[in-house]
């Protein structure tokens, strides 16, 4: 039995259906269940409960949310564009569950093997543009076009600080690939700690992210207050619903990515393992919420100036300061 | 793109009739309707923006989405009746517009108030007060933050505190909103026993929990951005537009009816308004922050100075024609949350039991006819920060 697992695992192809479908399994999971977390923990800031009806502690207000999500009418404006209008949300799944593909939750556990693990995943999410703007785009309607065309300014704006922090960690591993990065970071020398620019470059990762995935104070595009809700103000049901899913993939991505790159993966004292990731990842994974549900968001001009004035040069500095320590001799094992 | 189009100083006024055409024949512009169903326009209000990109070019705002012509109505019910109408023009502040008409009836009727109920009504307006400007500070977490992030969390504290001033009035007059307290001549309902005992708690808890607000989004860098220099009213146009209430002091007009030209119990006591000079978003919140604060230090005042004695000076109102005005007409004005309410009455219609007219001058009004001055220039996010910052209610400025 284990060998025929061994040979499925050494197969890309039957590697990419079998952890591929666990993986699958596993965002999705938590794409809905992050729905359930994230009322329970806002509830708690806000002096409210949650949800506390459907099942023990509300637990199955996620099945009851996506029951309801199935069963609405899927409603497709008559002056949109039918074909875009359906694909943006599908392909929005697609991509950030793509992306996904490569990150390791244990030693060797990503469904795709490569040696360039991290351009894989900042290829994909880079992608994450385009559905929200065809979305924009599709819906005919100038509210949903503002939102889509501020997503655009804003993505691509914060991609360069964004794969810039993140090139901090590959200078100082020497390697894209995740498993070397991790490994690089042994004996407890994470690399937020374990240099002088690591700690920055995490900040800088964690709020461009928090941009990529349109979270406050970033969430500009979506700014229901006075766009309602961008891009998907004309989606209804499953269709609307996944737009959510893959905000929530992507931000739980992000703090999977931020983990294996600053705080050193499934590494930790005592045994290492998938524990040691989940428990970093969920961390992180709250403080988005955290932020969220405490802070107020931005202006779209503010939002451009932080980014071109601050977090690129800087960005650009921390480049080169990791540049310069690794030859001096102090970090890389590559 | 360059903005040609600049928000408004004192010293480069924006032209609030501006021919688009002229503007620029070359911008592509966008018109864009916010409202009238929009979730932050505050009710029913519609503005049509006309963006070159996201700046705003020109604001034109169209109130009348919620007009019920109350005044119309108050000339056909009987004098007794007219306050239950009333109380839904300001849902935000009802105890103080019940009020505001019964007070033009008093002056008219020549009834004498006793002290006791010029107390108690101004205790009860400090109380509502509180109440309407939590609402006003939620209301403006939501603008500035959206509906599912910090502003919520802010609003949803707001609305909390609320809830306190809620119970207080329930108790008082067994309702928690549209009280119908207040009658020609005096009040309906006395202190009930141990009332001070669910008051001052109240209170307390309210202020506490104010410098929390006040540490969570005034000492808040991106609110600071976003408030700081934004939707700035100079002191001229303020004037000129007639703004009152919180809105006019944070553009450094330094009037209040209750220090000016007090009515009800406020000659008796020191009334100190908030007044500040930026006249920008973040000094309308923080006069409203102010104006809480007063209203507490007042409240406690009225509460523990409250006379003994009668609390009507008219018997029990035994029907709706008690109330009988042969002729006259009077102005009275008063301070509500928002500014000046003023009430002009023509007393004489229906046999002298109905007003022949009841003219009302809805503060929020004046204040949204501020929008096509201070709205071009900004950006649209913007738009919503000030428009939020004004803290209209339609139901008052439609009526």
């Amino acid at each position: 039995m284990t060998d025929i697992m061994d040979q499925l695992l050494n197969h890309p192809l039957g590697r990419g259906v079998l952890l591929g479908g666990v993986l699958v399994g596993l965002m999705m999971g938590v794409g809905a269940f992050s729905t359930y977390l994230e009322r329970k923990f806002a509830g708690r800031i806000q002096n409210r409960l949650g949800p506390t009806i459907v099942g023990p502690f509300g637990l199955f207000q996620v099945i009851a949310d996506g029951i309801k999500m199935l069963r609405k009418e899927i409603i497709i404006p008559r002056a949109a564009d039918p074909v875009l209008f359906l694909l943006a949300p599908i392909v929005a799944v697609t991509l950030t569950l793509a992306s996904a593909a490569v990150i390791p939750f244990a030693e060797g556990m990503e469904p795709v093997v490569t040696s360039v693990g991290l351009l894989w995943l900042l290829a994909f999410s880079g992608l994450l543009v385009f559905p929200v703007w065809w979305a924009g785009w599709a819906s005919n309607n100038k509210y949903a076009l503002f939102g889509s065309m501020r997503a655009v300014a804003q993505g691509v704006s914060y991609e360069i600080p964004l794969v810039m922090a993140a090139l901090v960690p590959v200078i100082l591993a020497g390697s894209l690939d995740f498993g070397a990065i991790v490994a690089a970071q042994k004996g407890g020398a994470w690399f937020i700690w374990s240099n002088p620019v690591g700690a920055i470059a995490f900040i800088i990762f964690f709020l461009a992210s928090l941009a990529e995935a349109n979270r406050i104070p970033f969430d500009i595009p979506e700014a229901e207050s006075e766009l309602i809700a961008g891009p998907s103000v004309e989606y209804t049901g499953i269709l609307w619903g996944m737009f959510p899913l893959a905000e929530y993939i992507h931000t739980f991505i992000a703090s999977a990515v931020a983990s294996l790159m600053f705080f050193g993966g499934w590494l930790g004292p005592g045994p290492d393992g998938l524990h040691w990731m989940a428990l970093k990842t969920g961390a992180l994974y709250l403080a988005v919420y955290w932020l969220r549900w405490s802070l107020v968001r931005f202006r779209s001009d503010q939002l451009m100036r932080f980014c071109w004035h601050w977090l690129v040069p800087i960005s650009l500095a921390l480049i080169v300061i990791a540049t310069l320590w690794v030859h001096a001799g102090f970090g890389g094992s590559a | 793109m360059s903005l040609s189009i600049q928000p408004y100083s004192a010293e480069q006024p924006v032209n609030p009739y501006l021919d688009v055409d002229l503007y620029d024949p070359d911008a592509d512009l966008m018109v864009l309707n916010l409202g009238p169903q929009h979730p932050s326009t505050h009710g029913v209000f519609r503005v049509k923006l006309i963006l070159d990109g996201e700046v705003i070019v020109k604001a034109i705002g169209y109130p009348g989405y919620l007009h019920r012509g109350v005044e119309k109505l108050c000339e056909k019910l009987n004098y007794s009746n007219i306050k239950a109408i009333i109380d839904k023009n300001d849902y935000i502040s009802p105890m103080i517009n019940e009020q505001a008409v019964n007070m033009a009836f008093e002056k008219l009727a020549g009834v004498e108030v006793p002290r006791r109920a010029l107390w108690l009504r101004s205790l009860l307006a400090e109380f509502q007060r509180i109440a309407s400007h939590l609402i006003a500070l939620g209301t403006f977490g939501l603008d500035v933050g959206g509906a599912l992030g910090g502003g919520a969390s802010a609003f949803m504290y707001c609305f909390r505190d609320r809830e306190m001033i809620l119970d207080v009035f329930e108790e008082l007059s067994g309702c928690r909103f549209h009280y119908n307290t207040h009658c020609v001549g005096g009040n309906r309902h006395d202190v009930p026993a141990g009332w001070d005992r669910m008051v001052l708690p109240a209170l307390e808890v309210i202020e506490a929990r104010l410098d929390e607000l006040v540490d969570m989004m005034v000492n808040n860098q991106v609110f600071v951005d976003r408030t700081q220099g934004v939707g700035v009213i100079p002191k001229n146009l303020a004037l000129g537009l007639g703004l009152t209430g919180p809105n006019g002091r944070a553009s450094g007009i330094d009037c209040d009816l209750r220090r000016d030209a007090p009515y009800n119990a406020y000659g008796e006591v020191e009334v100190r308004p908030a007044v500040r000079s930026a006249g920008d978003c973040q000094a309308r919140f923080l006069c409203r922050v102010d104006e809480i604060r007063e209203s507490a230090r007042l409240a406690r005042l009225f509460l523990a100075g409250l006379p003994e004695g009668p609390i009507s000076g008219t018997k029990p109102n035994k029907g709706p024609t008690s109330v009988k005005i042969k002729e006259g007409r009077c102005y009275v004005g008063l301070s509500t949350p928002r500014g000046e309410l003023g009430t002009y009455l023509i007393a004489g219609g229906n046999k002298g039991l109905s007003p022949y007219r009841l003219k009302i001058r809805p503060p929020s009004l004046h204040h949204l006819a501020s929008i096509p001055y201070i709205l071009p220039g900004n950006n649209l996010s913007d738009a919503i920060a000030i428009l939020g910052s004004l803290d209209p209610v339609m139901g008052e400025a439609d009526r």
